[in-house]
């Protein structure tokens, strides 16, 4: 049993499974940086009282599960999305989808996953993936990190779609509930709408930890780590600032070049230079980021000691939260066509 | 970031796949490419082990110190919290940590036990010797 499905990896697994599943629903002209920016995808917050792997919690990019709902529904798309508190009903009702043709996202568990490498097995819960086949007792799965397919069997899949801890994703899918042809239009008109809350989350949060701020913030906060957690301690933490920046891809410089991606894939839909220009901010952003990335590995790895090399980690955030703010607020600023 | 300065580094990730990454290419516009890895998130990485290793190790001496029990091993073994352990075992937070003392672990039932057994993926004697296979 296999559903009409085609298989694209993407740097972002909730970017690809939104971008796979619309496109096997109809709406092919979508990329993984539109669904991004459609989406608002990106973020930044630091919440200094939460902690995941007993270090500080950042994202770098918006809630799990966001990027679906907002893409599908700035494009009149409805959603199917449901949990389950028994395992048998989950099961049945993926296997009547299977049998209808129709693929399904599904939130998982890293942790029991069993063809990620054990390094990457934590306990993160808001992995996405694709069923679209069954073969046996074995589901057709499209992970879109991986290059390839793959499968798992339904033990293995029962396993990690009732993963627990923080997150728990209790057998929550998802899917498009109708096949829908998207029109140039209606993109124009989603991009528009995407940006225009990507410019509220980043610019207009109130209190500091989030958006833009929350960078400026989180830059203040690593000065002061050296003082008040010790040499090794704010190590882990940096490394844990790193190995956050990006859950798998995009080469160190996180979710801002996707974001310039998107911004220079918008111009065909709003012929403006300005989408050009702060595109370029953006990769800017990236390209900090990752010497941001490159100075915390020196501190991590023992190489830099000094107070005077954790200042110039914050400056790097510093300057990011400059780069970021100035191209929001032109963003903010834009003339859009329609 | 320009497409020839995508990483091409070690990442444990390699035995799975290569990593998509966004790159502008020679007239500055973003194409698709696939990445090895990067040295620098592979570290990050490596401390992060580095550091579990080290609490697992920790979590091992208190028990043997009779500090703790062995459900605070298996905890760190499994890379859990209490709040996970209560989500697999069905316990309450306050009854995990009571477990946790060793006199109280001593007079658990062996259904108790196997609850924990069960969610560490270990049987019922090497819950309790701590005799486990630790990779």
């Amino acid at each position: 049993m296999k559903t009409d499905f085609v298989h694209t990896q993407a740097a972002h697994c909730e970017n690809g499974v939104t971008t796979n599943l619309l496109s096997s629903a109809g709406a092919t002209s979508l990329t993984e940086p539109l669904v991004f920016g459609i989406g608002s995808g990106l973020f930044f917050i630091y919440i200094p009282f939460m902690k995941v792997n007993k270090g500080p919690a950042f994202a770098y990019r918006t809630m799990p599960g966001l990027i679906f709902k907002r893409t599908c529904k700035a494009l009149g798309i409805p959603v199917v999305r449901k949990k389950f508190s028994s395992r048998e009903q989950a099961q049945q009702f993926l296997e009547k989808c299977i049998e209808a043709g129709q693929p399904v996202g599904c939130q998982v568990g890293v942790y029991f996953l069993s063809y990620f490498p054990k390094e990457y097995r934590f306990h993160f819960n808001a992995h996405n993936l694709i069923v679209y086949g069954k073969e046996g007792d074995d589901y057709l799965i499209s992970d879109p990190i991986m290059e390839g397919v793959t499968k798992l069997s339904s033990y293995e899949l029962e396993r990690v779609r009732f993963a627990k801890g923080a997150m728990a994703p209790r057998g929550q899918l998802y899917y498009p509930k109708e096949k829908k042809i998207i029109t140039h239009e209606q993109i124009r008109d989603a991009i528009k709408k995407g940006v225009k809350r990507n410019i509220r989350d980043m610019l207009h949060i109130p209190g500091p930890i989030a958006g833009v701020s929350g960078i400026r913030y989180t830059g203040n906060r690593i000065k002061k780590w050296r003082d008040n957690l010790g040499l090794q301690k704010a190590g882990l933490y940096l490394a844990q600032l790193v190995r956050m920046q990006e859950e798998i891809g995009t080469g160190g410089g996180g979710f801002r070049y996707i974001y310039a991606a998107f911004l220079q894939q918008s111009y065909a839909y709003h012929p403006n230079e300005l989408l050009l220009d702060v595109s370029k901010k953006f990769t800017r952003a990236g390209d900090l980021w990752r010497n941001a990335a490159v100075q915390a590995a020196g501190i991590y790895k023992g190489r830099l000691t000094k107070q005077e090399d954790f200042n110039v980690m914050g400056d790097i955030l510093f300057e990011i939260a400059d780069i970021e703010k100035a191209a929001f607020q032109d963003l903010a600023k834009m003339k859009w066509s329609s | 970031m320009k497409k020839e300065n995508i990483p091409q580094d070690r990442s444990a990730l390699a035995k799975l796949t290569k990593e998509l990454s966004y790159a502008t290419d020679e007239s500055g516009n973003y194409v698709t490419a696939l990445s090895n890895g990067w040295e620098i998130k592979a570290e990050a990485l490596d401390i992060a082990w580095d550091d579990i290793k080290h609490r697992i190790a920790e979590a091992k001496t208190k028990v043997e110190r009779k500090e703790a029990s062995p459900i605070l091993f298996f905890m760190e073994l499994r890379l859990m919290d209490i709040g996970i352990v209560a989500g697999y075992t069905g316990f309450w937070k306050w009854q995990i940590k009571r477990h946790m003392k060793p006199t109280v672990f001593q007079k658990l039932s062996d259904k108790k036990l196997q609850k924990y057994a069960d969610t560490f993926n270990v049987s019922l004697t090497e819950l309790k010797t701590m005799n486990v296979d630790e990779d």
